[in-house]
């Protein structure tokens, strides 16, 4: 565990990249095998099942700290995060041990077979002989959620780095469905088998936002553009008579999703589609929040099924007849997905995402205005003669979204955030005027910059009218511009509405609250663009 | 269980005078007749109304007793000044031409017939404790103070007292420091490790205080250290008290960081990231500070590293301070003063809160310029 503390406090140490890669990069070649496959592992989201719930080890860390939980549950949020806060709240350790990190894994997996007590004397007994860096670590084990500051495309560049094998190969062979428990190092990176893994997905192309105008771009012609659907995107992999569906955080979503078994019927084995799952009824999509009430579901009930039915928008074709083709063009993958969906029966869950027609940059952006009325979130441009390259690179595609849609709102409330924000006040309801009343609307966390929420929690501190809880009420003063990409009816608002990624996206200081935007503003926004409601 | 005498044989806290903002305890003792308090809390800071005198006042009063020179306590506008005589040069240095009184550490003065008395708090250099007795009651005003002797100031000194108002700045028990020692080791391994790979170290550290106490505890054979300007004129000022501060190189605009290969910077935190730093090239930049306990902060900074290291006392500093006093009653102050009168009550004191109008070191100050 001490060399893995030390890669930790290496990586939590530096802001430069190329100071993480190195650090990784020597990890990778001198840690032992099952403590480099378990770093890869928890780099890559993959960690042990939560063996022992947060309220156990708040509760035990509180007792061999000699402090009361009252007091443990006032420092938790101020720290931010539970795993240090206990790391820092106990005393030194008695004794000194340096047990390998698979081992530690071990210990923790081992909890969730033993009593309780005996679970308690196993925790207490790894505090006492770790520092609190280790403890840290330990406690992260336990309580998940493990961020070191490292992506997952810096990981497979240290792990290139240390095997000497290529990064995109790396990157395949490290998505799909394994665990350090199914798998070694060995197996899984020196002497990989593609074929061992019929579920396995490829790395995921992901866009940039396009800034500059698309006249940067060079000629209309060299590009091919579609609508950027707003729903999940996601890998439909049909191999040896099975599908799996996979989503860009390497999520299994197979059993979410019971409409696309019947693929395997239209489909020949040894595709791999990339597309986006899409609530989708009367020929066009339904409002994002029914497929919301999809996703939250590991089983879905007929119900569901028929109120909130989904397919997959198909963007782009990785494999076919079982051979990996990504690196032909774009514009001839296209080609090969639109024979393979045009045959299909129209209530076949898949469909080829249409391609814009444009012959001028002025045309494309005609079509990207129409995105709110196509329930499409902008357009995506992709370069036709491009292969499908992994993770987010810049060059041949580009999101080209819509500009979102913009509401003055007033701060009438404010709270402390925690973790990296701690002590500053960045969570804030706005409100909307209604005559002389203001009714709150939404709340928005982010898209100040560190020096403006300083000087609002400077303010905040200042203008506090009452507090509740951890809640204060602020002197309505303040007007801000709270940008979002879309807006529903929701009874469960004051306001009657709910927004999509709602973020303050100006500070309006040239604005007096009495020129805020006013509740019917609000509600013509709503009917403009609000969608039905399933 | 608290010990119930405590209350029993306790000063009883009266009720506020009208400009008061004072919390009053949890638990307060059964009614008797009211005495004024010998220090109350009103909108300018702590005030003794039998001596008329103010402690670390924020708004310009006729007579101020100054704990030390933050500008946090040390003010301008006020009409007379008392401080210590170790802390004045600073306090002259930062507010100009004021009307200064100083005292030795120690010495009892009579200020309006109240008995006035100074004593080390350890914090910065000069740094005091006020203690103030009036027919055998006596209170202490903790200025900011930490408990472990950093090697430059003066240390702590606990002082007896009935009612002691303390900071609280660091009053949670996630926030446990590591001896200076190991600190320095950690900064001296830094600036070790950049020199060999040919970078300058940056360090941000408040000005008075912890860029001398940093400057103290380093290896003085280690490499040049260059100070900024805003160090360097508080070096100068405790280096002619006589303070033992190593050799620096002052930063002027025409200091280039070629000329100075392996250098330590030690600069007030707000040059971090600023145009100023520019002209030392690459560098590998960290804080000194107390906040740097907490994994996201360091984060926020930014910086490449975060050296736990405070000029105020740690939760076990806290908790041993106080009751090193003997006092019943504690009001506390800057810092997390809720939670942390909350504890003290549970522990069985008679704990109450003093709101100020600064929130001292707090963390969205750290990252403002220092003046
Ligand atoms: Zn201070
Ligand atoms: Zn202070």
């Amino acid at each position: 565990m001490k060399r893995f503390a030390a890669l930790f406090s290496a990586l939590d140490q530096t802001t430069k990249t190329n100071a993480k890669v190195a650090a990784l990069a020597e990890y990778f070649r001198e840690a032992p095998e099952p403590d480099r496959l378990w770093t890869i592992a928890l780099l890559s989201g993959r960690r042990p099942k939560r063996t022992v719930t947060s309220t156990l080890l708040r509760t035990w860390a509180a007792e061999r700290a000699g402090i009361p939980l009252w007091l443990f549950e006032e420092a938790y949020p101020i720290v931010g995060d539970l795993a240090e806060t206990i790391a820092l709240i106990l005393p030194d350790p008695s004794r000194q041990s340096d047990r390998s990190l698979a081992d530690w894994i071990g210990v923790v997996r081992g909890l969730g077979k033993a009593e309780e007590a005996e679970r308690k004397a196993a925790v207490l007994d790894a505090w006492d002989q770790l520092d609190r860096t280790e403890r840290f670590v330990f406690n992260k084990l336990i309580t998940g959620g493990f961020r070191m500051g490292v992506s997952q495309k810096l990981m497979t560049r240290a792990l290139s780095q240390a095997t000497g094998i290529d990064e995109p190969d790396l990157a395949h062979r490290l998505m799909g469905d394994w665990s350090p428990e199914s798998t070694s190092f060995r197996a899984l990176i020196l002497e990989h088998d593609p074929a061992a893994d019929l579920s396995k997905p490829y790395p995921f192309y992901l866009a940039y936002q396009l800034d500059d105008p698309p006249e940067s771009l060079g000629a209309p012609a060299d590009w091919a553009a579609e609508r950027k659907w707003d729903g999940i995107r996601g890998q439909l992999v049909l191999r040896g008579g099975a599908h799996h569906l996979w989503s860009r955080g390497e999520e299994l979503m197979t059993d979410r999703f019971p409409e696309f078994a019947r693929l395997i019927d239209f489909v020949p084995p040894g595709t791999v589609i990339d597309g986006e799952v899409l609530a989708f009824q009367n020929d066009r999509p339904m409002a994002f929040a029914a497929l919301q009430k999809r996703i939250g579901r590991k089983t879905v009930p007929k119900k569901l099924l028929t109120e909130a039915p989904v397919l997959l928008m198909a963007y782009d074709l990785l494999e076919w007849e079982g051979q990996d083709i990504r690196a032909l063009p774009f514009a001839e993958r296209r080609a090969i997905l639109d024979d393979l969906i045009a045959p299909l029966p129209t209530e076949a869950p898949l469909r080829a995402s249409p391609l814009l027609q444009f012959d001028t940059w002025e045309d494309l952006a005609a079509e990207r205005a129409k995105s709110r009325e196509m329930d499409a979130e902008g357009v995506m441009l992709k370069r036709r003669d491009s292969p499908y390259r992994d993770g987010r690179r810049k060059g041949d595609w580009w999101k080209w979204k819509v500009d979102p849609l913009v509401i003055d709102a007033v701060l009438i409330y404010a709270q402390q955030g925690h973790g990296r924000r701690a002590n500053l006040f960045t969570d804030f309801t706005f409100a909307v005027r209604d005559g002389d009343a203001l009714v709150p609307f939404t709340k928005a966390y982010s898209g100040l910059t560190d020096e403006e929420f300083r000087r609002i929690t400077a303010w905040v501190r200042r203008n506090t009218t009452e507090r509740f809880g951890p809640v204060r009420s602020v002197t309505p003063q303040h007007v801000f511009e709270i940008a979002f990409e879309g807006i529903q009816e929701s009874p469960r608002h004051k306001s009657g509405v709910a927004l999509r990624f709602p973020r303050m996206s100006r500070w309006r200081h040239d604005k007096p609250v009495e020129e805020a935007n006013t509740l019917d503003d609000l509600k013509d926004m709503l009917a403009a663009y609000g969608g039905a409601t399933p | 269980m608290p010990p119930l005498e405590r209350r029993d044989r306790g000063h009883r806290l009266c009720p506020a005078p009208l400009s008061l903002r004072l919390v009053a305890p949890a638990r307060r003792a059964t009614p008797q007749p009211m005495a004024d308090p010998l220090l109350s809390f009103t909108d300018r800071g702590i005030y003794c109304a039998a001596g008329d005198f103010y402690i670390d006042p924020w708004r310009p009063v006729d007579r101020a007793l100054i704990t030390h020179g933050h500008a946090d306590h040390a003010r301008p506008g006020h009409r007379r000044y008392l401080a210590t005589e170790a802390a004045a040069p600073v306090i002259r240095h930062r507010l100009g031409e004021i009307d200064i009184d100083t005292i030795p550490y120690g010495e009892v003065r009579d200020v309006g017939g109240v008995r006035v008395s100074f004593h080390p708090a350890g914090h910065v250099p000069g740094s005091a404790q006020i203690r103030v007795e009036k027919a055998g009651e006596v209170w202490v005003v903790s200025g900011d103070y930490k408990t472990e002797p950093d090697g430059l100031c003066e240390p702590f000194e606990p002082v007896r007292c009935h009612a002691f108002i303390s900071e609280c700045t660091f009053g949670l028990p996630v926030f446990q420091w590591r001896p200076q020692v190991e600190i320095a080791a950690q900064i001296d391994d830094w600036w070790r490790a950049n020199r060999a790979a040919g970078r300058i170290s940056l360090l941000g550290a408040y000005s008075l205080g912890k860029a001398q106490r940093v400057l103290a505890t380093l290896d003085p054979e280690a490499g040049p250290i260059l100070t900024h300007g805003a160090v360097e004129n508080v070096n100068e000022v405790l280096r002619a008290q006589g303070y033992p501060l190593p050799p620096t190189i002052r930063v002027t605009p025409d200091t280039k960081g070629r000329d100075h290969p392996g250098a330590l910077v030690v600069a007030p935190p707000s040059a971090l990231g600023s145009t100023w730093m520019r002209r030392f090239g690459t560098v590998s930049t960290a804080f000194a500070s107390g906040w740097m306990q907490m994994r996201g902060v360091r984060r926020r900074r930014a910086a490449d590293r975060g050296f736990v290291m405070s000029d105020h006392a740690d939760w076990d500093g806290l908790n041993a301070a106080i009751a090193d006093t003997g006092a019943e009653r504690i009001f506390v102050t800057h810092g997390y003063t809720a939670i942390f009168r909350r504890w003290l009550a549970e522990q069985g004191y008679d704990a109450g809160i003093v709101e100020t109008a600064w929130e001292g070191e707090s963390l969205d100050q750290t990252d403002e310029a220092e003046a």
